[in-house]
């Protein structure tokens, strides 16, 4: 069975909700779906805690936001998007609020703002620390109101629909009922988020398979900037989960086993009792996430069954600004660690949290496919550059959001290219094909032995962390490229025991993890190929950054044997060239 | 303490049973463990059949809402260790249809949430700037605007059980979230369907939502209150002539 809509979006959080409405708004005669694997409700935007960064304050000016942003990313940021991203993400973070947003206030009823890491002003809005959450419910609930979205919940998109290098629409599984479906349309806008699972430590939440990204480079379209993943520095042991920012802009410190403000020693500014915009606990994520690997060597660290650790000391904030301005946080710790962060330390340890690169897409969001967008965190503008600011992610969602699905609206209205035969062709074999494919990873059907879905997935996380993590070297990529290798192989054999048709949760599980597979397998083949340490690529062997060489854009692109073939473009400088990344002095 | 507990595990595949039958597992007993960690190592290591709904496993998306030993709860937020020795029985939550083992049918609160009309309602244009909102003012909805849709209170509602078409505590908790947030002019708008038979007029104040709510909605409180906007309503339909209400 088919369905068609002008216009469709693959995804339900922050930045695919915002492209439906945007294109509800362009032109009120298109229809469009949001096709999404869980609720849109469920979506991974709902666990964003600090905030969303737009110039706020008479005190602040669009340039220190952009200057800010650029030297975050280590200048691998293209600077005219940027522009574009720090001047329209006031307006977007108000049409929240007009929209119902309930954001944190002043005493006298205006938006009130929070210090960021890398921010040299205070320009983060926040919604206590469930910003994400309350964003997303106010998106969510906006689109409620508005006939012209059309939803498919729990729906599975396992392909794009390609014919000339235009894309016409998507393949999916409505999980409910197991029916492969076909939804056609004149343009796709990827709006999936990112692929922290990946790897084994992360805050994403399980959903976060970069779904996406495989989508867009299966089809033929480059991924860029791939080797670009931010570990938070804060995150809980065993768990994952993020212990935001925000507790660190109110005030919290990072000490070591001796209690000691260690980021001190790491070129981020001296100690002061009260936080200091763009210095120590307030530094950008990569430098601190790189510093704690150091604490580590120096045996500065605290070992737990989970992993080495430091201490987030929150105590001298006291109840009253941890309830007022951080009670997730509190939340959080007493659910998960059984501690109250207003009388003791909370372990914190480096975590995957966002990937910087993502489908290659220009300032419209659109990619290199006709028809094909993307936006948030799925797609690579790219305003991240090598290393993103913390409340950067949730104002992209809804700028770039908006702005590819204006750009889509406006490409289906104008172009009218109707999907061809071959389009419908695809769509009839969808089904078929993915039959053929559980079929064979079907229980005793296949030669040598078989695998289970989560043991690869392990080992494939397991790669990921040993050879791509906060450090690497052309070494232990090589390594994880060829532990990769032997993984998809071994994925052939992997088996779903699962025959119902009914809501088939091991069958997307290997699907996700094929997706996986390509994801991690792009990330590592970029890694190696940048012969240089720039933001959150860190390389041991090439410790230096090398703008002679690499101030330039990753591209890959997949190869019919399923490998990738990395070239480089220029980074876009507008006003800001190259410079050091100075930070607490 | 004891190094694994028994789970027990509700299954359900339609056209393979004909009604929900309970599976024993043996998973590793461990501190940090929440019931959600126990499915995934049964789904990982020993059964990739069983079916269930998780995503942030932060409780904040909602997603893992099921029955533990009779109580609906988040089950990436309730601890294995809490029900040691066991055994822990896990169910789907209650009062939804179930598609398959642990996953219910939500499609109910779907339909009837935009309903209630939960978005911000204004007949004029918004300002240049921001609506101003004082802290106060925030306060004065913000408990309802934390709910996460998870359908514990549906799960826990004894009204929703026997009447399913019972609008129900979180529709109704997101309705007062809007109608009570200073910048929304769309209370009379949500005034028919809140004040019907089925709307808090259905509710018996038994409390159960309030008691199940893993966010502290308290959406018993929201009934209430609407209750007596109600009444209020009402009573000045009956006194005043049309002009003067």
């Amino acid at each position: 069975m088919s369905t068609f809509h002008n216009v469709v979006v693959v995804g339900g959080g922050g930045a695919g909700l915002r492209a439906a409405i945007a294109v509800a708004e362009a032109n009120p005669r298109l229809t469009v779906a949001v096709v999404s694997k869980v609720y849109p409700m469920r979506s991974h935007t709902v666990s964003a805690e600090g905030g969303a960064a737009a110039v706020a304050g008479p005190d602040d000016s669009l340039e220190e936001h952009l200057y800010d942003t650029i030297s975050g990313g280590d200048w691998l940021v293209d600077q005219d998007a940027a522009e574009a991203f720090v001047q329209e993400a006031p307006r977007e973070l108000l049409r929240l609020e007009h929209w119902g947003c309930p954001w944190s206030r002043q005493r006298d009823g205006r938006i009130a703002v929070r210090a960021f890491g890398g921010m040299k002003k205070k320009r983060t809005w926040f919604a206590a620390d469930k910003t994400g959450f309350h964003m997303l419910h106010t998106l969510f609930q906006t689109t409620l109101s508005n006939p012209d979205v059309v939803r498919y919940d729990e729906w599975f998109v396992t392909s794009l629909l390609v014919d000339d290098g235009q894309v016409y629409g998507v393949v999916a599984i409505e999980l409910a009922t197991g029916r492969v479906e076909t939804v056609i349309a004149n343009a796709v806008i990827l709006c999936t988020g990112g692929c922290g699972r990946v790897f084994p430590f992360t805050t994403n939440a399980n959903i976060k398979t970069g779904d996406g990204m495989a989508l867009a480079y299966r089809a033929g379209a480059p991924l860029k900037d791939m080797e670009f993943v931010q570990y938070h520095p804060t995150g809980l042991p065993f768990t994952g989960i993020l212990i935001t920012e925000a507790a660190r802009a109110e005030g919290g410190w990072l000490l070591n086993k001796d209690g000691y403000r260690y980021l001190q020693d790491y070129d981020l500014g001296t100690p002061t009792p009260h936080p200091v915009l763009r210095s120590m606990e307030l530094g950008p994520r990569d430098r601190l996430s790189q510093a704690f690997v150091h604490e580590h060597d120096k045996g500065r660290t605290t070992d737990t069954p989970y992993g080495p650790i430091v201490h987030l000391d929150l105590r001298h904030l006291g109840a009253e600004v941890i309830d007022a301005k951080l009670p997730f946080v509190r939340e959080l710790c007493s659910k998960y660690e059984n501690i109250d962060p207003v009388k003791e330390l909370i372990p914190v340890r480096p975590v995957v949290h966002y990937m910087m690169g993502g489908v290659h897409t220009d300032i419209h969001g659109a990619t290199s496919l006709t028809g094909l967008y993307a936006a948030g965190e799925v797609a690579c503008v790219s305003i991240n550059g090598a290393n993103r600011l913390g409340s950067n992610s949730l104002p992209e969602c809804l700028v770039f959001g908006a702005r590819a699905g204006q750009a889509a609206a406006e490409f289906v209205t104008s172009t009218r290219t109707a999907p061809g035969a071959a389009v419908y062709a695809q769509a009839r074999d969808a089904q078929r094909l993915l039959e053929r494919e559980f079929a064979r990873h079907a229980e005793g059907s296949h030669i040598g032995g078989r695998e289970r879905i989560a043991d690869i997935r392990t080992e494939m996380q397991t790669a990921m962390e040993n050879g791509a993590g906060i450090y690497r070297d052309g070494e232990s990529l090589a390594k994880a490229a060829d532990r990769l290798r032997d993984l998809r192989e071994r994925f052939g054999r992997a088996t779903v025991d699962d025959r119902s048709r009914t809501f088939n949760t091991e069958a997307v599980a290997l699907l996700e993890l094929s997706f996986m597979l390509d994801v991690a397998e792009s990330i590592v083949v970029s890694a190696l190929h940048r012969g240089e340490s720039r933001g959150a690529h860190q390389r041991t062997d090439f410790p230096g950054r090398d703008d002679e060489r690499f101030l330039a854009h990753s591209l890959v692109r997949r190869t019919p044997d399923g490998g990738g073939l990395v070239d480089y473009m220029p980074v876009k400088i507008t006003q800001w060239p190259p410079g050091e990344r100075v930070y607490g002095r | 303490m004891a190094d694994t507990i028994t789970m027990q595990v509700a299954r359900y595949r339609p056209g393979q049973e004909a009604e929900p039958v309970f599976q024993s597992y043996d998973v590793p007993l461990r501190k940090e463990w929440a019931v959600l960690d126990g499915l995934n190592h049964i789904k990982d290591h020993v059964d990739g059949t069983l079916s269930y709904r998780w995503s942030c496993r932060m409780g904040i998306c909602g997603s893992c809402g099921m029955t533990v030993n009779g109580s609906p709860v988040l089950s990436c937020a309730t601890f294995l260790t809490d029900y040691a020795p066991g055994p822990v029985r896990v169910e789907p939550l209650r009062n939804f249809p179930v598609v398959r083992d642990l996953v219910v049918d939500i499609g109910d609160f779907m339909a009837k949430l935009p309903s209630v009309k939960p978005w911000l309602i204004r007949d004029d244009e918004p300002p240049e700037g921001e609506y101003l909102q004082t802290p106060d003012e925030l306060d004065d909805y913000k408990k309802f605007s934390m709910c996460i849709n998870c359908m514990l209170c549906y799960s826990a509602c004894p009204v929703y059980a026997l009447d399913p078409a019972f609008v129900g505590p979180a529709a109704i908790a997101l309705a007062q979230r809007y109608n009570l947030d200073s910048r929304d002019e769309g209370a009379a708008d949500r005034r028919d369907v809140l004040s019907s038979a089925e709307g808090v007029w259905a509710c018996t104040f038994v409390g159960e939502c309030s008691t199940a709510c893993p966010k502290g909605v308290d959406p018993a409180g929201a009934i209430q209150r609407y209750k007596l906007t109600a009444a209020t309503h009402a009573l000045k339909d009956f006194l005043l002539p049309r002009g003067a209400r």
